[in-house]
């Protein structure tokens, strides 16, 4: 059944799409970047970051969650909503310890070039809760330090809907929510190494981490050293209107 | 009339100061329009005159990176956090990982100058000579101690971050740094 196609503007520039996809789905495919850190491609998505937080007909909502509409008026890219997001950047920054120094994530980390590509340089704006939570090292190709865990939900997401298995869940609610792992430890649970949910580019940050392979892309070589994040989906910009 | 700059080292580890001098020549253009006042550069260690800028590199760690921090903040205009220690307390912050702990500072010291692997300590003594500044319950960022102006990230920032922001507040605006030069790593 083909779907009903619609069109409705984002910043001004009118773009096409058809009934049943989302807004972050549209401006994709258009080649508009809204910014995000818990939808990724190929798994549903959760709406928990807000990071994609846009204007729907003057009403906050999350792109990636809210269904595109014909007619519909989104604002993606003004002072306001940058200077918001900004503000959900630093928090997750100052709810875990990020010590990009010695990160193996750090140059492929999306939190990082989340707050590169926002420019983020300003003094800290809320304390830092430097928690003090255990890292699991118990598995013999895997390493969680869920000090940096950002509970986005992308490795949740992964062993569900990709790997049928459970190896990751939530526990806990608002701020003591957090990822935990099927069993007393990620040894203990049925996770493999080739499992979606610890791929690479699943995690965001360098919780997940795969051992032995840390710090092997040069600096100035890694993914985001020298291109923003969303550079890649606003290559293919091809909406009409005014930019 | 020529900008007044200081800086300093607290709980860094000096990165930040070679960084600096990674401006290689353009330091000479840099002494037309500022002139260094307390600085490791020139192993100045008091106030001469106010200072117009105040580059800070590191936390505090012990008791004198505070009372340094304070006296910066008392005799500079504008004080900028330089590197990833001053701004959230960088490698030494990991430390208060152990804060949870019921004697913390003896469980950091003692890790540090006697359980620890690689330590050799026959007398299994911890330095506690009076002139040592007393260490601090944890470390503590530079905005969490005083009133930080500008913050520059990176660990260490590059020459040319440092440049374009010493450059643009010689000037008297924010340094509004390229995509390339904002890195924390």
């Amino acid at each position: 059944m083909k779907r009903r196609a619609i069109e409705f503007k984002i910043d001004g520039i009118t773009v096409k799409g058809s009934a049943g996809q989302t807004v972050m789905d549209v401006a994709d495919q258009a080649g508009i970047y809204i910014p995000r850190l818990c939808d990724v491609e190929g798994l549903e998505p959760q709406g928990s970051c807000r990071v994609c937080t846009v204007k729907v007909d003057g009403r906050p909502a999350a792109a990636c969650t809210q269904p595109a509409a014909h007619g519909i008026d989104v604002i993606n890219n003004t002072p306001e909503i940058l200077s918001y997001r900004r503000d959900l950047i630093k928090m997750l920054f100052q709810e875990g310890n990020h010590l990009c120094s010695i990160c193996e994530a750090s140059g492929r980390c999306e939190l990082q070039a989340m707050a590169y590509r926002l420019g983020i340089m300003e003094p800290a704006k809320y304390p830092y809760l430097q928690p003090v939570r255990p890292i699991d090292a118990s598995h013999p190709d895997i390493l969680l330090d869920k000090n940096r865990c950002i509970r986005c939900g992308r490795c949740i997401r992964a062993s569900q809907q990709i790997d049928r298995k459970n190896v990751f869940g939530y526990i806990g609610r608002g701020i003591n929510k957090r990822v935990g792992v099927d069993g007393r430890n990620l040894a203990d649970t049925d996770v493999d190494v080739n499992d979606s949910a610890v791929a690479p580019g699943t995690c965001p940050v360098g919780c997940i981490i795969m051992k032995r392979i840390g710090f092997h892309e040069p600096i100035g070589q890694r993914k985001y050293d020298n291109a923003p994040i969303g550079s890649e989906i606003e290559k293919t910009r091809s909406g009409r209107g005014k930019e | 009339m020529k900008k007044r700059i200081a800086t300093v080292s607290l709980a860094g580890c000096f990165g930040c100061h070679m960084s600096l001098l990674d401006i290689d020549e353009r330091i000479l253009d840099l002494l037309k329009v500022a002139e260094f006042d307390r600085t490791p550069l020139k192993d100045l260690k008091k106030f001469t005159k106010r200072c117009d800028i105040g580059l800070i590199e590191g936390g505090c760690c012990n008791e004198e990176n505070v009372h340094t921090l304070q006296e910066f903040r008392n005799n500079c205009d504008v004080l900028v956090a330089v590197g990833a220690c001053a701004i959230m307390g960088g490698l030494p912050v990991m430390r208060n990982a152990i804060m949870n702990s019921e004697d913390p500072l003896r469980e950091c010291l003692e890790e540090a100058y006697m359980n620890s692997p690689s330590v050799y300590n026959a007398t299994n003594d911890i330095p506690n000579d009076p002139a040592l500044p007393l260490i601090l319950d944890k470390v503590y960022n530079c905005s969490e101690v005083v009133k930080i102006d500008y913050q520059v990230p990176g660990c260490p920032p590059s020459g040319d971050t440092l440049w374009e922001t010493l450059t643009a507040l010689i000037k008297g605006v924010p340094a509004d740094l390229p995509y390339g030069l904002i890195k924390y790593d």
